[in-house]
Parts: structure tokens; C-alpha cells; sequence
């Protein structure tokens, strides 16, 4: 258990390390500064690629949005400052992260709303299930 | 409803949401291949456009303003020598640049001035004027993210509608006319 977990965590900062250094390299004054870059970007769509994160993303319009969200970052702009100037460009379709609108309420209420139909239709079959035996008997004549 | 028949009804159960699902695959199917996921609302239309100041490319030590643009409606072209789709939109423009009836600005966007000026030598040129972004700065104020693009841009200086990708015979005739002939009417 040890040892996996020593593997676990070996892979995790692996993943971490190759997009340190996949990418151009920024002048980051401190590890948090980074850490902070990288989180930011991971959860930001590289609209150019669009399966790719802005972090992972070696394209060239992912370098110059790289580097613009360093420069705010370096002027002391918050994470959601730095996410609502890029809204204002691309639309919400940069975040991976949706926000709720009425426009994602499918998104959002859609796998629950499927999760209670699929419950409610499992408890009514349960119910019938459990009848008397008398009723299921009296229909032996089903095929199935 | 006696029992039987409920039976009977209930062995249709399978059937109807095996056909609902395959209702979700073919409507799905049906939208992936008439909507491009590439093309993203712009969320930048009916608001300002953002400013800009670019050197025109025939006349570098010139420039070309927002605010000297504004006074009457013209579009906006995001061009570049080295965008592939650019090439296939080119004779488009280059035989709707009078059809329009307002004036079609090329915005050159991240390319060595040198190219493009090559690039319509070669071609031709279908642009009343060209700006020059050789950084491709001044772009993401506008979003930009892949040539080409087109903005429509009213007197008042406020992106009426965008396209991207190349612009078609189709897409001028469905979207784009209509809108630009709504602006010159004096309608928004």
C-alpha cells in the first residue's frame, strides 16, 4: 500500500513536471506562483486545440494567452479577474469548468434528473416484484 | 385494466427506451455534422468594438483608428499569409468586395507585413485597406483565435455580427447581406 501510494504520487508530480517543461518558460518569482499558473490554466480551453488545456497546449495562440494571463497575473490580478477577461473574449466556452446559466441547466440537472427517473423506475419494478405470489402465479402463462 | 394487459403493455418498456436512446444518438449525430464546434457565439456582438490603432500595411508610418473608422459601417477581415482557409476564402472576397456596398477592411493578423504584401500581389487584392497585427495584441481584444474571421462594425463602432471561418457565397447571402443591408437602411 505504501509503495503504491509512493507510486501514485511519483506519477502525479510526472504529470505535473511534463508540463513544466513542455511549455515556453515563464519567469515565475516563487513555486506557489507557478502552481497557481498551472491550475488556472489546466481548467481553460486552448480555443485553437480544443481538446487541450491552455497549460498543455503547445499551440501558438496558447503561448500568447500563456503569457498575457502571467502578465496579469504579475500585475496582481485575481484568478477570477484574470477568468472574466477572458470571458469577455471567448465566451464562457474557454472555461471547462461551466457556470450555471440556462443555457447549461441541461448540463448541470441533466445526469441527476436521469440518476432519480432511472431510482424511481427501479423502486416501482422492486414494488411489483414484491407482490404476493398468488398474482404471479395466476400468470404462469407469460412467456418471459 | 386487468393485469394481463398491463403485462403487455409493459414488455413494450425495452422497445421505447432503446428508442428514445437511439432518438439521442441520431439527433446528435445530425447536429455534430451541421454545427462546426469550432465556431463559438462571439460573446463581443452589440457591444463596442474594442479600440485599436494599426499601421496600414502600404503605408506603415499611417495608421488606422477606431475612431477614425467610425461615421459608417464597414467589416472587418482577419486575414494572414500564412492561414491556409484564408486562401480558400480569397475569391470569395475577391468577387463580393464591391457587392457588399460598404468598405472591407483586411486586418492582418500575426504576419510580417512583407508577406502579406506578397501575399495580395500574388493573389490580388480584395481590400479597400489593410491593417497590419504583426503581435496579434490588439486581436484579443477582439477574440480572435483563428483566421480567417469577420466582423461586421456599424457607424456607432459596435460589432453587429461576426463569422468564423471562411466566409461563403451561402453565408453572405443567408447572414451576412441581410445584416449589412439592415445597416445601411439606418436600422441597427
Amino acid at each position: 500500500m505504501k509503495r503504491f501510494a509512493a507510486i501514485a504520487l511519483l506519477a502525479f508530480a510526472l504529470t505535473f513536471a511534463s508540463h513544466a517543461f513542455a511549455i515556453d518558460p515563464l519567469p515565475f518569482q516563487s513555486n506557489a506562483e507557478r502552481l497557481r499558473f498551472q491550475h488556472l490554466t489546466s481548467e481553460l480551453r486552448c480555443m485553437v486545440c480544443q481538446d487541450e488545456s491552455l497549460l498543455a497546449s503547445n499551440a501558438d495562440f496558447a503561448k500568447q494567452l500563456r503569457r498575457q494571463i502571467f502578465d496579469q497575473m504579475q500585475q496582481g490580478k485575481s484568478d477570477k479577474e484574470i477568468k472574466d477577461w477572458l470571458v469577455a473574449r471567448y465566451s464562457t466556452f474557454i472555461l471547462y469548468d461551466p457556470p450555471l446559466a440556462t443555457s447549461t441547466i441541461a448540463l448541470w440537472f441533466g445526469t441527476p434528473a436521469i440518476f432519480l427517473i432511472g431510482a424511481g423506475v427501479v423502486i416501482v419494478l422492486l414494488r411489483r416484484r414484491a407482490r404476493p405470489a398468488a398474482t404471479i402465479t395466476e400468470e404462469s402463462g407469460e412467456d418471459w | 385494466m386487468n393485469e394481463v394487459a398491463r403485462k403487455s403493455i409493459g414488455r413494450f418498456v425495452p422497445l421505447l427506451v432503446f428508442a428514445v436512446l437511439v432518438a439521442f444518438f441520431v439527433v446528435g449525430l445530425i447536429w455534430n455534422q451541421s454545427h462546426d464546434a469550432r465556431f463559438v457565439p462571439s460573446p463581443l456582438i452589440n457591444k463596442p468594438a474594442p479600440a485599436f490603432n494599426l499601421p496600414r500595411l502600404k503605408q506603415p508610418a499611417t495608421s488606422i483608428s477606431k475612431a477614425s473608422m467610425l461615421g459608417k459601417p464597414y467589416l472587418l477581415n482577419v486575414f494572414a499569409s500564412w492561414c491556409f482557409a484564408c486562401g480558400d476564402e480569397h475569391p470569395v472576397l475577391m468577387a463580393y468586395r464591391d457587392k457588399f456596398g460598404i468598405p472591407l477592411i483586411g486586418y492582418d493578423y500575426k504576419d510580417k507585413p512583407a508577406d502579406a504584401r506578397a501575399w495580395l500581389e500574388r493573389h490580388g487584392d480584395p481590400y479597400h485597406e489593410v491593417i497590419t497585427d504583426e503581435s496579434g495584441v490588439t486581436a484579443l481584444d477582439f477574440g480572435v483565435y483563428g483566421a480567417p474571421e469577420t466582423y461586421l462594425i456599424d457607424a456607432q463602432g459596435i460589432i453587429r455580427y461576426k463569422h468564423i471561418g471562411p466566409l461563403t457565397p451561402e453565408v453572405i447571402a443567408k447572414d451576412l447581406q441581410p445584416k449589412i443591408d439592415a445597416l445601411q437602411r439606418g436600422g441597427t
